[in-house]
């Protein structure tokens, strides 16, 4: 990767402002797609592949897609991928793994995909110490079928099947996929992101690359979980989702690293620069 | 030549490394676990893996990711296991992926399972039904071949007795035509190029917001048509002037092919067929062998499954019969008196001479 110039702001430029570089990753193929306008998938999954790039693992990585809104994004991505059934895609990593050690295997699902449909899958790889990454978008609703509750949606969060809110006594309690990944003797590197504003976006990238560092140096299995907006899901204007997405979700699945080198966190915090 | 004394799981992980295959993941469940057990002492040797998987949704999701870096990967179970695999397999088979799954059933009631398949949409696999142990060894080898030849899962249809049987074989690779290079497997090297690769059982495209399933599906179906034409196997004996023709497969044809000379031998105008390949299902011999029969009778040990085949077949040309039926001992692996010639060979005779079958 080419270095980053900056500008120097301390006096008036000797040229007009042109394009210095592409803003977008070189393994992004277009940014033309049809998510929802507010998404926060389509902004997970570049900074994905700003990391990749960062670690210059353009040519050596793999990805296992998972079933949600975020699939449409694959034929964006200019990376390897095998399309895997709903909750599958953790074997499906396994098994390319097994066959590819010097790749760099990553899946990536939602959390209807990862905790609701496949949850035994992600546990098992995680214990195995599988040496891939595992990626939950986790916006806690069936973004795709229209907004339905998920093993994530948080109490007193309206969907489409929890009108009220959910009601712990009716529907039952959300499952916290970081907090139970992170002790499993096979998991290396566990943290919880989010892509609400610039530095939390920051933030995600930053986690994401120490989980693909954790894998190349064959440390175990990482994940790491990135809320993200679904204004349509939650059935809120699309310039609420930000706000929401950190008061509503974020209050309840907390952001941070909750394991590093294999070394539990007591407080779960964002990592340095 | 060198013959071993070696048991059916054995035998088959044996000949599936000499295929060339280097992944393999499964569940134990009778009488398909000395399979896995077998796996797991031979591949690591081979530089292969083994994985003992969480459960079979797994193991063949395990064995998908394998398929899809190029590499010869098989899973199996019980018709139990493979009934959970189905969403994968036909998934698998969308996704134009080689696949080598075994069937080590209790019996032939998955024979529905096996050509029908449990799965979604419209998909077919072929299906290999071996009659004993070298030819099963012979099979998986091509099993391995065809399923990279189209790029689609090749199922074997075992058993009990294939599984746990010691007999004696001579394996020995076979020569197979050159196949065509894996030029889809992933292995990460074209990412950034523009041209990365991609497998996807849902039509789409890198950098393509079309998605066409249509024309998927109809690619499929025109190959499992060239299929259809190309890769029909069959045995048939002693059909030509047959009173009743039997139609069999896997290891209670091989009784009947035993029983059917015996009769010959005393002079009785009976002969077999016996279906190779459960799909395609070898329907030109069947209607051949029928021409001229006064019946065909279905032996198979479950309630009647093929025997919808062998009537798609013979196309009302000669009453079809089934002259099988359930039979399993206490364990419920399907080791019944169906399979012993003696009653095999009451059943037939009570086919050639009209008699109703003794409950
Ligand atoms: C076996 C199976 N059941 C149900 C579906 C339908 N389905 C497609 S996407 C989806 C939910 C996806 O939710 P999530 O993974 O959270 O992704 P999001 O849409 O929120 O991005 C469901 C239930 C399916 N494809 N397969
Ligand atoms: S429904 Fe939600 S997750 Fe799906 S594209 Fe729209 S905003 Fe994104
Ligand atoms: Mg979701």
């Amino acid at each position: 990767m080419s270095e980053p110039r900056v500008l120097s702001t301390d006096a008036a430029p000797d040229e007009a402002a042109r394009v210095i570089e592409p803003a977008r990753p070189k393994l992004l193929r277009g940014e033309d797609h049809d998510l929802c306008p507010g998404c926060g998938e389509p902004l997970a999954v570049r900074v994905l592949l700003e990391a990749i790039e960062a670690l210059a693992c353009e040519q050596r990585s793999i990805a296992v897609m998972g079933i949600g809104c975020y699939t449409a994004l694959s034929t964006l991505i200019d990376v390897d991928s095998v399309q895997a059934l709903h909750g599958r895609a953790p074997s499906l990593a396994t098994g390319v793994k097994r066959m590819r050690p010097d790749s760099l295997v990553f899946t990536l699902q939602g959390d209807g995909d990862m905790a609701s449909e496949g949850l035994q899958e992600v546990i098992h790889t995680a214990a195995r110490g599988e040496s891939v990454t595992c990626v939950m978008l986790n916006n806690g609703v069936f973004g795709e079928t229209g907004g339905h509750m998920t093993a994530t949606t948080v109490l007193g969060q309206r969907t489409k099947n929890t009108l009220e809110g959910r009601d712990a006594s009716y529907h039952g309690h959300p499952i916290g996929m970081a907090e139970m990944l992170a002790p499993l003797g096979g998991s290396a590197y566990v943290a919880r992101a989010a892509v609400y504003d610039a530095r939390s976006v920051t933030a995600a990238r930053r986690m994401l690359q120490r989980a693909f560092e954790s894998q190349l140096a064959g440390e175990g299995f990482s994940f790491v979980e990135i809320l993200t907006m679904c204004p349509t899901g939650w059935f809120i204007p699309t310039a609420e989702g930000p706000g929401y997405l950190d008061e509503v979700l974020g209050s309840v699945h907390g952001v941070g690293e909750l394991k590093v080198r294999g070394e539990l966190h007591e407080h779960p915090t964002e990592p340095e620069n | 030549m060198t013959r071993s004394l070696l048991m059916g799981s054995e035998a088959l992980a044996e000949a599936s490394v000499l295929a060339g295959c280097r992944f393999f993941a499964g569940y134990p469940m009778t009488p398909f676990t000395e399979l896995l057990e077998n796996f797991a002492v031979k591949l690591p040797g081979a530089g292969g893996v083994c994985i003992n998987a969480e459960s079979e949704i797994e193991a063949v999701g395990m064995a998908w990711g394998a398929s899809s870096t190029g590499a010869r990967a098989a899973t199996g179970s019980t018709g139990q296991g493979l009934a959970l695999m189905q969403e994968a397999l036909s998934e698998i088979t969308r996704a134009e992926l080689p696949l080598v799954v075994f069937n080590m059933a209790r019996g032939q009631g998955d024979y529905y399972q096996a050509t029908r398949g449990g799965g979604h949409g419209d998909y077919r696999h072929v299906v290999l039904a071996p009659a004993d142990l070298p030819e099963a060894t012979d099979l998986i080898q091509l099993a391995f071949d065809l399923a990279d030849r189209w790029r689609n899962p090749v199922l074997l249809y075992g058993d009990y007795l294939l599984a746990h049987t010691h007999e004696a074989v001579d394996i020995q690779p076979l020569d197979f035509e050159p196949l065509p290079g894996k030029d889809w497997a992933l292995d990460g090297s074209l990412g950034g190029s523009g041209r990365s690769r991609s497998v996807n059982p849902l039509g789409m495209e890198k950098g393509s917001k079309r998605i066409d399933p249509e024309g998927l599906w109809k690619r499929l179906q025109a190959k499992h048509e060239e299929i259809e034409r190309r890769e029909v196997r069959s045995q048939s004996e002693f059909t030509e002037d047959a009173d009743v023709v039997v139609v069999a497969f896997g290891s209670v044809a091989r009784t009947v092919r035993h029983v059917v000379a015996k009769l010959r031998e005393e002079g009785r105008r009976v002969g077999y067929v016996r279906p190779i390949t459960l799909w395609p299902f070898p329907l030109a011999a069947v209607a051949e062998a029928a021409q001229g029969a006064r019946q065909v009778a279905v032996l198979e040990q479950n309630a009647g499954q093929m025997i919808d085949d062998v009537r798609i077949a013979v196309a009302g040309s000669a009453p079809v019969r089934a002259i099988g039926g359930i039979s399993t001992d206490p364990s419920s692996f399907g080791i019944g008196s169906l399979l012993e010639p003696a009653n095999v060979r009451e059943r037939i005779l009570c086919a050639l001479e009209d008699r109703e079958i003794p409950r």
